[in-house]
Parts: structure tokens; sequence; C-alpha cells
């Protein structure tokens, strides 16, 4: 038998690991790149290192004990994953929540998208190579997390939402902190700009990196500012609006460039755009009850409920399935960044491995989203 | 030559660009009062908690050594993780009766998830959330707390 020789001076292609501990993967995700030199053939990522069966665990818990669990999922907007599973108790209820209850959430909800959104400016700003704009990302974020702390009770997992409600009424200084904190944010905001977005060197390394076409977003599902900065109009407030998000008016940020500088610009200026919900329902919070009484065993009637809201990355939907239990017989959660994942091997094709950790960041993933 | 200018200009413009972003920088090298760094270990004596904050769970007694909680078990079949688990014991009341009353109250620190669903679940208000947040420990077991103090009793009237 003949065994042929490999002609090494031919094969140029190799393979390379990225991750699953890498700084730029923000958590435990492998990523098995096919390189030719520099240039990234293909992606292949490899998920499942924090998955933790919550779906399953669900199965088991109570509909008032699936809402800590949700918390965990995507910890950085929590109180929208907390709110999607309680509006779709709520739906199979046939519930009808106060007014105020409405408009706290959807305060709480626009507070967590500026957390969510100036902690990704800080880790966005870390990855191009600027410690910077880690600290200062890191000041904004630190006074809303206190503002939850004073309101919910906790810093990052808050399970602020009960069916029916909220677990707490908000403190008396409420409307003042955060009054306080748009005060000193909206003076704040231009500082991203001068320190990151105006930079050359950032916006050399971003300005025409990773094209996703409109088509492509639609085709893998792409949700959130990443999707909308590829021109496909897809926020949930306003195709679907829950809570109180029919009362306010906004913009839906559409850009239509679909490089990783339209995914940053798309999320900065929905800063703005939450900047101003916020404000337009600070002074306008209904008297009221903050909390619907409920039973103390929720049992569902026999069908399936979907219920979606649009996370900080994109279109987070609760599906449960339920059998007239005290627990579901099926939840199923859609979570954003595991479809804007997908999509990484097409917007990758072609770039280079620092454009990977461009487009990574540009597409903000959260990995325990994607494994639950 | 339109070349040439377009190339010094992009230099220019790139170097004013870093400048700016330095002139931030350098604006909070002049003013160190709005820069918010915590010294945290050393500001104990002066750092504010907020009252809602989950920390950890405890069962306030009295000054006589009494407590509000019965022994109903609310709170084990509300918590999501089974991090509390009630013994109860069986006592004879002077009418001749057998009652039921709260022998240990097993709290493990180290599967707690502090989402509040005991607290809410309690009929009698017998457990709360406490501020403390330094939990850490040489020992796990230090972790598994028992929440009634020995030879506590229950608040006169507070039934189940």
């Amino acid at each position: 038998m003949k065994i042929e020789a490999i002609d090494t001076s031919e094969t140029k292609e190799y393979f390379i690991n990225m991750g699953p501990q890498h700084p730029s993967t923000h958590g435990v995700l492998r990523l098995l790149l096919t390189l030719e030199g520099e240039i990234i053939k293909n992606v292949e990522p490899h998920i499942g290192y924090v998955h933790r069966a919550i779906e399953k665990m669900c199965e088991k818990s109570s509909f008032q004990q699936i809402i800590h669990l949700t918390d965990r999922l995507d910890y950085l907007s929590c109180h929208m994953n907390n709110e999607a599973v309680c509006l779709a108790v709520e739906q199979g209820l046939e519930m009808d929540v106060p007014e105020r209850v409405k408009v706290i959430r959807t305060i709480i909800d626009e507070l967590n998208r500026i957390s969510s959104h100036t902690l990704w400016w800080g880790v966005m700003g870390m990855d191009m190579g600027a410690i910077t704009s880690f600290l200062y990302g890191f000041r904004e974020h630190e006074m809303i997390t206190e503002i939850f702390e004073e309101t919910c009770g906790a810093r990052l997992t808050m399970s602020y939402n009960v069916p029916g409600g909220l677990m707490f009424d908000i403190p008396p200084n409420f409307q003042k902190m955060v009054k306080d904190f748009l005060f000193h944010f909206k003076k704040k905001l231009p500082e991203y700009d001068t320190l990151l977005s105006n930079n050359i060197i950032f916006t050399e390394r971003t300005k025409g990196i990773g094209y996703l076409s409109k088509e492509n977003a639609i085709a893998f599902g792409v949700t959130g500012p990443s999707a909308r900065a590829s021109g496909f109009a897809c926020d949930v407030r306003k195709l679907k609006p829950y809570s109180a998000y029919h009362k306010v008016n906004f913009k839906e940020i559409i850009f239509t460039e679909g490089d990783c500088f339209a995914r940053y610009k798309a999320r900065i200026d929905e800063m703005w755009e939450s900047v101003s919900i916020i404000e337009q329902l600070i002074d306008n919070i209904p008297e009221g009850d903050y909390f619907v009484k409920t039973k103390a065993v929720i049992k569902l009637p026999v069908g399936e409920y979907y219920q979606s809201v649009e996370s900080a990355r994109g279109e987070f939907g609760v599906y449960i399935v339920s059998d007239n239990k005290k627990n579901p017989y099926r939840v199923k959660f859609r979570s954003p960044g595991f479809a804007n994942l997908s999509a990484l091997n097409k917007i990758a094709q072609g770039c280079k491995i620092a454009d990977l950790v461009a487009i990574m960041s540009t597409l903000d993933l959260v990995i325990p989203d994607i494994d639950r | 030559m339109n070349e040439v200018t377009e190339y010094f200009s992009d230099i220019f413009k790139g170097v004013r660009s870093l400048l700016k972003g330095m002139s931030v920088t350098g604006y909070y090298f002049l003013h160190p009062k709005e820069i918010i760094t915590q010294q945290y270990p050393e500001n104990r004596d002066v750092l504010k908690v907020p009252e809602r904050f989950r920390g950890e769970l405890v069962m306030p007694h009295t000054a006589d050594n009494q407590h509000r909680c019965t022994g109903c078990s609310a709170c084990q079949l509300a918590c999501p993780n089974g991090s509390i688990i009630i013994v109860s014991d069986r006592v004879e009341t002077p009418e001749g009766k057998k009652k039921k009353v709260i022998d240990k109250h097993v709290y493990n620190l180290a599967m707690c998830t502090f989402c509040n669903l005991c607290v809410r679940a309690c009929p009698t208000d017998a457990i709360v959330m406490s501020n403390d947040f330094e939990h850490a420990t040489y020992d796990r077991g230090e972790l598994i707390k028992i929440l009634n103090q020995p030879g506590s009793k229950v608040l006169e009237g507070i039934e189940e």
C-alpha cells in the first residue's frame, strides 16, 4: 500500500481554539477557528460549559420559584427576564396588574438597560485595549446598582418582580435618586463619545469591520441592538408593547451600516432613548397598590403561554406549557444571546482574529444566557 | 497632492482625537474629588447598606429570648433550593393536647440565593433578611446555622 505524502507547503488552513479561558469571550465560550494565516475561514462555537439545566429546574419549581432562576440567565438584564416570566404567568391567570406596577416595571427595565449598556461600553473599550473606559463605565453602572440595592434589595440578581406585581413598593426617595442619576448621566454620556466613539484607534478597528446584512440578521434570528444596526426593526417594545411602553414616546434606533461601529452606536443611542423614557415616566407614577394578591399555590389553566420582552440584548421570550399543576409542564426560554451567537460565523468569515474580538464585543454575548 | 494633504490631515485628526480623550482623563486627574472609589475594608464604620439589602436570613428574638416562629414550615416549602429545614417537636399543653412547636430552624447559608420567598411566605413575620453581607468563613460547616436561639420560646399569642 502506498501512503500518499501530504504536501505541507500547500496546506494553509489550521485550527486554533479561542477560549474557553479567553478574556474577550467574557465567560466560558470556546470558539474553534479555522484559519488561513490570520484570516478566519470558519468559526465553530462550542457552548455548554456553564449549562445548569435551568429549563429542567423550572419544571420542578413553582411559578414563584422560576423567577429567581431567570436572574441567572442574562444577569445583566435580570429585571426584564423576571418581567417576562411574570407577564406570562399573569397572562395565564388573566390577571390585570395595577397601572403603578406597570410604570415602575418600565422604569426599572430602562434603568437596567442603561446599567447593562454602560457595563457593555466599559468592557467593549477594554477589549479594544482601553482600560480607562472600563472604569468610567462602571462609575455609572455603580450608581444604578445603588438604586437597585435600595429599591429591590439586591445589586445584581434582583428578583424584584413577583406574579401579580412587585416584591416591595418603591422607597420614598426613589424619584429623587433616579432624577439625580439622570442629571449626572446626561452630563457623563457625552464623555463616552469623547473617550471612545471619536477615538481614532477605536474607529479604525470598528468601522467597516464585521458586516452583518439585514437578510442574514433576519435569517439567523438576531435581535436587539445588534440587528437594529443592520436595519432590521425588531424592537419588541414597539412591535408588541408590554407594561407601560405604549404610553411613552421613543425612537427605535436603526442604522443601516451593519458593521461593528453601527452596533456600538446603536447601543449608545439606545441609552439616550432610555433616559428619555425614564424622564417621561418618573414624575407620573400613579398611586395605587404595588401588588395584587395571588393564591399561595399558583396553577395556570391548561395551555401554552408565550411572552417576549426586549432585554438589553434582544428579544427574550418565555414559553410556558401548563397542565394545571403547581409546576409548569415545560418551560422554554428564547434567549437573545443564543441567536446572536449563531450569526457569528457569518459575520466573522474573512475577518482577522483581532476583528473577531471587536465582533464578539459588539454582539454583547452573555454566556450564561446562551448556555442556560 | 490631494492624497498627501489627506494623509497629513488624517494624522492631525487622529492625534487630536487622542488628545481630546486624554483631556477627559486629565480633568479627573486634576479633580480628585470627583472620583468615587471607596476604600472598602477601611470604611466599614461609615458604610451605608440600604435597609432592604438581603444579606442573610435571621430570626429576631425579643429581650427575654422569645421569637415568633410557630414551625409551620411555610418557608421550607417556599424555598427553591431547600436551604431551610424545620425540625419540629410535639409537646403536651397544660390542657392535655399535643401541640407542634419548633425545635430547630436550620438555615444553610451556602445554598441560599437570597430570593426573599421565605420571608414573603412567613405568616407570622418570624424571619427577616438582615443587612450583614460578610459571610466568609474558614469552615463550610459554619454556614449551616440554627436560627432559633437555644432555650427560646414562641411569643405568647402567636398561632398558626
